[in-house]
């Protein structure tokens, strides 16, 4: 008996890890890809923003923690000394506000809008889906341009007002604030709905109805009942928008005008020719940074919540 | 058992099956279960949810390979051979039909898979349609039939290369019940057109009563009985086996004597009957007596062997169920079958006299 | 039968309605008065002389957009290729498998390109390309965006893939073995068949996504690798004519219809 037991057994074992290496093999050409120039470029910017930069663009392959120290602060020129310079900080926190207003006010559009799509008959339903998913898809670069065209002071409101005799000289709304931030509105406000009505779509609405047989009227429904059931999307929601707002680089470039810079055009600046890649790097690094922080407390809510259930 | 006799379809071995979750502790879905399957046989596997029935008939299969152990498909070692190169077929629990094929095609696909010549599949795949009664749909998608009529075509499907042995993993417990009675005659004709043996596995024991040749009823990873319907009806070797086929009343007693060889127990609950012994064993001491709700009649109060009070009636259309509060507290339960006669029975809270048929009591063999 | 009045209709809540009427405005207003622009007559953009193809033509007719336009289906249709291919063989390694050493990193690996800020990915890849140049002298031309491409859409050919794997019913591979179909015919006859639709939405996003990229395009792509996205970026900075919103309108109705076209196929397999 014990021959042919080890004798299965050993076979069983075999199969199993020749399996495993034909999978591990076939998901080898898409991880290699990923590795060599997804991963790769990565770590090249990590070494970059050690190292001093060149005077015409590119690096010197010196070891520096200049680019680290340039971001608080100024070296004067004249008596060498570092002075604090809060110029790119307060371009990153500016950076962060604009982002942190886009996702809200994305959040208030996009949820009553989530639950409307979520609440129309199945057929009407994947209609809406698609109304949404083509801005989702749709070029970004010409999207904002589309912006551009309209809030410009020849621009298509400020053209209607002016005819119509209500002003008689054109309010400026492009290269503002506002326009950056109608920008990054615009653009992701898809990010917002998408996860939210796939959330919403899941509701249970029995939920609902036993929330009206004990007594909650609409509203108390609304926030006792459906917005904490729907947390998981609202939370995935927000990160979709804020990640990507807050290192955004067309609306600004676009709508900012170079005037009121974000962190993103700030970091593809300083890859411009004679500009200073190291510092570009470890700005790089510095929003990477927060970018995985906020993932990392994405990752542990949701499995957190996993847990729950 | 040496090398299983030809004769036997199906011989499993001392199969065991341990499944080896990453992180977490060894599951033995099977252990050490060794089993016989003749050839042309309606064999049923019958068990809980978990029993190790489906394990096994995925064993026979090739979906996986045994721990330990040997399965034999006519005297030749099948355990390790992929499901591919096994001419056994399997009829699945949700049906498994292509989705992307025809019925046609779906019929079609073994054969064309062991590389049979167009015209034979051809004419097999009608062949095929007519013993299931399905010609008319030959050229529906899947998704477009009914499930009865997916049920069918997996049937066909599964019997068209001509397997040794036929598997069915709970191919019935989709259907509603109605589907499911029809169905359960129409498999019994198509096991007796085709000669092929056939593997069922069922939780259901109604089911498995009215269609098998022999059962073997399974309860975590083990084999507790195999034998006909009737004798596991009858004669069930065990508590589980007991409780599980048919509703059972399970008396405590201790053996008194065993004159010409049938135990006499004295019951707890009172009087002290004649008890059929287990097969192969002569117990003693505290032991269990079973009885089916049916080999008892309920009688007036100072009649027949046990005595107590009626609890609870329970009508059930064809027959009602009284059940007994005993002398000991235990609980009996007879059932009487509705003629109109006993319209004005007993109601709860009557005392009541209980008869029990002759030859009827069995001791467990516990 | 009277109408139910919606306050009393239990799902809906008050001014939702107007809100989502609101959002769809907000997203369709700024594409539509682009596009309806694109049709304008006269030489001014907010002059409206009347409906005119005018435009278009121009813009059609110019080398630069016709150049660009090449370079964009090159590249987009080589990184689709590309990231299909691979995805679909890492998806059938990584779905419905029993965990290989290394499976949950691969998974990180896959996803990363989707959690790195677009604009990161770009300086990093001009840097990559930068250093290969310079140190190995290693220049691959229009292929250093290629390659940029397929790193981003990988993740997005890989999602819908793996969806439809993990969807698949994995007794369907048993049944096609217990017919006899050896592993590669269970595969080939069973398997690939069901999982075209799911490869199929992967290469329309890859293609989407590769198609219209800008920003890591802008950075990596060297003189001469101007693709349309670009293209438009250099028009905007010189005095804008009506041909910039017919080029805009062209990208953005190519790019609608085929979402659009994406979307009917799926609703028609269903």
């Amino acid at each position: 008996m014990a021959e042919p037991v080890s004798k299965a057994a050993e076979i069983a074992l075999a199969s199993q890890k020749n399996a495993a290496r034909r999978h591990q093999l076939l998901a080898m050409p898409s991880l290699l890809i990923i590795t060599l120039f997804g991963i790769g470029p990565l770590l090249v910017i990590l070494v970059y923003s050690f190292l001093k930069a060149a005077p015409y663009g590119g690096v010197e392959w010196k070891f520096s923690t200049d680019a680290y120290l340039n971001f608080l602060f100024q070296r004067d020129i004249f008596d060498d000394t570092l002075q604090f310079s809060p110029d790119y900080l307060f371009i990153y926190l500016r950076s962060v506000i604009f982002a942190v207003v886009t996702t809200a006010v994305c959040l208030i559009i996009g949820f009553p809008t989530a639950y409307f799509m979520a609440t129309r008959p199945p057929e009407q339903r994947s209609w809406w889906v698609l109304l949404i998913t083509i801005p989702f898809w749709s070029n970004l670069l010409v999207r904002t341009l589309a912006i551009m065209f309209i809030i410009r002071d020849e621009g298509v409101i400020n053209t209607v007002l002016m005819n119509w005799h209500v002003i008689d000289k054109p309010i400026t709304m492009l290269y503002t604030n506002f326009a950056i931030v109608l920008g990054l509105l615009y653009s992701y406000l898809p990010f917002m709905v998408l996860p939210l009505y796939s959330s919403l779509e899941k509701l249970d609405f029995r939920l609902v109805e036993a929330g009206f047989d004990l007594y909650a009227d609409k509203r108390r429904v609304l926030w006792r009942i459906i917005i904490p059931l729907a947390k998981p999307g609202i939370v995935a929601g927000c990160l979709l928008v804020l990640i990507p707002a807050i290192g955004a680089y067309v609306t600004p470039l676009i709508l900012g005008g170079g005037l009121h810079l974000m962190i993103g055009d700030l970091i593809a600046q300083q890859f411009g020719s004679g500009r200073n890649w190291p510092l570009g790097a470890a700005q790089a690094l510095i929003l990477m940074a927060a970018v995985m922080v906020a993932l990392f407390f994405y990752v542990r809510n949701s499995s957190g919540k996993m847990h729950h259930e | 058992m040496g090398l299983a006799d030809n004769k036997a379809a199906i011989a499993a071995q001392n199969v065991s099956k341990v499944f080896r979750g990453a992180g977490q502790e060894a599951v033995a879905a099977l252990d050490n279960v060794s089993l016989t399957i003749n050839q042309n046989e309606f064999f049923t596997l019958l068990g809980p949810s978990g029993c190790g029935k489906t394990t096994l008939l995925r064993l026979i299969a090739g979906f996986e390979f045994p721990t330990d152990g040997h399965i034999y498909l006519y005297g030749e070692d099948i355990a390790l051979l992929p499901a591919y190169k096994r001419p056994v077929n399997t009829v699945f629990q949700n049906y498994a039909l292509f989705p992307h094929m025809t019925v046609a095609q779906n019929i079609a696909f073994g054969l064309e898979m062991l590389g049979k010549p167009k015209a034979e599949i051809d004419a097999r795949v009608l062949a095929m349609l007519k013993l299931v009664r399905m010609e008319e749909l030959s050229g529906r998608k899947t998704s477009q039939i009914s499930g009865g009529q997916q049920q069918r075509v997996a049937l066909a499907r599964a019997l068209a290369p001509k397997p040794k042995v036929l598997l069915l993993d709970e191919p019935l417990s989709a259907l509603d019940y109605k589907l499911r009675k029809e169905m359960q005659i129409e498999l019994k004709r198509l096991q007796t057109e085709t000669g092929i043996t056939f593997i069922f596995v069922t939780h259901d024991q109604e089911e498995a009563l009215t269609m098998s040749d022999r059962i073997a009823v399974m309860s975590k990873g083990k084999v507790l009985q195999v034998g006909t319907p009737h004798e596991i009806y009858d004669h069930p070797a065990e508590r589980f086996v007991a409780n599980f086929i048919g509703e059972t009343n399970f008396l405590k007693g201790e053996i008194v004597s065993s004159a010409k060889g049938v135990p006499r127990v004295k019951l707890e609950a009172g009087p002290t009957i004649s008890a059929d012994a287990p097969r192969g064993g002569q117990p003693a001491g505290k032991v269990t007596v079973v009885l089916r709700p049916e080999q008892a009649t309920l009688v007036p109060a100072g009649k027949g062997e046990l005595q107590g009070v009626v609890d609870n009636v329970v009508f059930f259309g064809t027959d009602t169920h009284f059940h007994v509060r005993l002398a000991d507290g235990s609980m009996f339960m007879t059932r009487q079958q509705n003629s109109g006669a006993n319209a004005g029975g007993p109601k709860a809270g009557d005392k009541a006299g209980i008869q029990l048929a002759a030859n009827a009591a069995r001791i467990l063999k516990d | 039968m009277n109408k139910v009045n919606a306050s009393v209709d239990i799902k809906t809540q008050p001014g939702f309605k107007a809100v989502a009427i609101l959002c769809l405005a907000m997203l369709y207003t700024p594409i539509l008065v682009l596009i309806i622009f694109a049709f304008n007559a006269g030489n001014l953009m907010m002059h409206w002389e009347g409906v005119s193809l005018r435009w278009f033509g121009v813009a059609l007719a110019n080398q630069d957009f016709q150049s660009a336009a090449r370079n964009t289906f090159m590249i987009s249709i080589v990184a689709t290729l590309v990231s299909t291919v691979t995805a679909t063989l890492a998806a059938i390694g990584m779905t419905r498998v029993k965990a290989w050493p290394g499976m949950r990193m691969a998974f990180m690996i896959i996803n990363l390109p989707l959690m790195v800020p677009e604009i990161i990915t770009a300086v990093a890849t001009l840097s990559f390309f930068a250093l290969l140049a310079k140190g190995l002298g290693l220049n691959f031309g229009i292929g250093n965006i290629m390659l940029a491409h397929c790193v981003f859409c990988i993740p997005f050919a890989f999602m819908p893939i793996r969806a439809r794997l993990e969807d698949m019913d994995l007794t369907l591979e048993n049944a096609a073995a217990d017919l006899y179909a050896t592993p590669w015919q269970a595969f080939r006859r069973v398997t690939f068949p069901l999982l075209v639709p799911g490869i199929a939405s992967g290469a329309a996003l890859a293609f989407i996504v590769s198609f219209d990229d800008f920003t890591i395009t802008q950075l990596v792509a060297g003189p001469g690798q101007t693709t349309l996205p670009l293209y438009i970026w250099d028009q905007t900075r010189r005095p804008m004519t009506p041909e910039i919103n017919a080029i805009s309108a062209v990208l953005l109705l190519f790019s609608i219809s085929f979402i659009i076209i994406s979307f009917l196929i799926a609703r028609k397999r269903k």
